[in-house]
């Protein structure tokens, strides 16, 4: 449920009153994830916010929620979500609006950089 | 002043140079703060020095000491340097997938060097650090992605450079690894100019570590502290090749790639929210060591092929 992700993400929110089309978007899993999505790489789903795509994600295949949501029923901690690139955390979080032909990435969060 | 005592003092005061010519609009500059100049040809001498001097001031680092830190580079050259002049030893543990010139440069500065599996990433340097550090208490384990000494020294140092450089700074923009950069900058730029927009750039790492079994291998520097930040963008190799590419061709720097990232988040940054204003992105090191990358010469796809399997940042 979207309830779930809303703690840690620290948005409330609101369920779309738009009722407009359903918006397809593409979400790109990474390969950790791929297990609990079939195998695939790369899904189309339907949700004008992230948040409508978390749940139509977890609809789809419901092996993925606890590697999207952690212990605490907010967002896993170490996942990053990011529409066309930039993350949501520091966009409009779950309630990012989403266009036809966006794309969903999530990544799991590592040590990354030349450090 | 041009006239030094010690190398280690030549470190900081890069200089700032305007690359407008990559701005997407017209009433947006663009100042590039060239780290590569660093004696070490990086940022991370600065947090060499930093850790180095408050580890000596705590009584934590003695001469003969020696220190261990896990790199995939720059952090580990930086080190190199004062560990030689400042008499300690010094042990790293590098990714075994980095460019052959990273390994080059810690040896013959007298770097001891061990290799972690390159399918693990940095994620794996840290662990393979950490349980060294644990079972030989001899090791002075610096950990700069928990050490407030990283921060520091951007705080103290990158910080206000940048805004005595160029006091009408809108928007700053770096790359993401220990966070140390941009939590030091974005702390003092906040605190001095608190409308300044503070903006991450990171590699995709967590599509590139291949030995990640689960999420919970997942990892979070310490020291990051996300309030600091107003917009995070994921740059991919391509981008960062362009990035690095537009900077030799259009600027005349030669930047390493992580640069090219760095100028990649900037340019969508400011064509997303920005139509007049003044960005400063911060180049973290220069182009050499990368050359065997073929970042420059070779086919972009074929680079871009390569930079999934090596670490290009
Ligand atoms: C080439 C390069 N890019 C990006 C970074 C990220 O900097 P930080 O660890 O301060 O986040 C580093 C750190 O050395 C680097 O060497």
């Amino acid at each position: 449920m979207l309830t779930d992700l809303v703690g840690v993400i620290g948005c409330v929110f609101a369920p779309a009153v738009k009722r407009g089309n359903p918006v397809a978007v593409d979400v790109k899993i990474p390969t950790v994830l791929r297990a609990q999505a079939d195998g695939q790489a790369s899904v189309s789903v339907d949700g004008e916010t992230v948040g409508q795509v978390f749940d139509s994600l977890i609809a789809k295949f419901p092996g993925i929620k606890p590697n999207l949501i952690g212990d605490d029923g907010g967002m896993h901690k170490f996942v990053n979500v990011y529409v066309n690139d930039d993350d949501i955390r520091y966009l409009e979080k779950l309630e990012t609006k989403l266009e036809a032909g966006d794309t969903v990435t999530i990544l799991p969060a590592v040590a990354g950089g030349a450090i | 002043m041009t006239r030094y005592d010690s190398i280690l003092d030549t470190i900081g005061n890069t200089p700032l140079v305007d690359i407008s010519q990559l701005s997407p609009m017209p009433g947006v500059k663009i100042f590039a703060k060239l780290e590569g100049q660093n004696p070490g040809g990086s940022s991370k001498d600065r947090i060499a020095l930093k850790m180095v001097q408050l580890a000596e001031q705590a009584e934590e680092l003695r001469a003969g000491d020696t220190i261990l830190e896990p790199s995939s580079g720059n952090t580990g050259i930086g080190l190199a340097l004062v560990a030689k002049l400042r008499g300690y030893k010094l042990r790293i543990i590098l990714p075994e997938n980095v460019s052959v010139e990273r390994r080059q440069l810690l040896e013959i500065f007298g770097a001891e060097v061990t290799l972690s599996p390159g399918e693990e990433g940095s994620n794996g340097a840290i662990r393979m650090a950490e349980t060294i550090a644990a079972q030989d208490s001899s090791y002075r384990f610096l950990f700069q992605y928990g050490n407030p000494a990283n921060p520091l020294a951007h705080y103290e140092g990158t910080g206000p450079e940048i805004l005595k450089d160029c006091p009408e700074i809108d928007v700053f923009c770096a790359g993401l690894g220990t966070s140390g950069t941009l939590m030091g900058v974005g702390r003092y730029l906040k605190e001095h100019k608190p409308e300044v927009k503070i903006v991450a750039v990171e590699p995709p790492a967590g599509e590139l570590v291949q030995g990640l079994r689960n999420l919970d291998d997942g990892f979070i520097p310490p020291i990051f502290d996300g309030d600091v930040l107003d917009g995070k963008t994921v740059a991919r190799p391509r981008e960062s090749i362009e990035g690095t590419r537009r900077l030799l061709n259009e600027c005349g720097i030669f930047a390493g790639v992580s640069s090219g990232a760095a100028v990649y988040g900037a340019t969508r940054y400011i064509a997303r929210t920005m139509t007049e204003g003044t960005v400063v992105v911060l180049l973290p090191d220069g182009g050499w060591k990368y050359l065997s990358s073929g970042a420059w010469t070779d086919d972009l796809d074929t680079v871009v092929e390569l930079a999934t399997r090596i670490n290009y940042w």
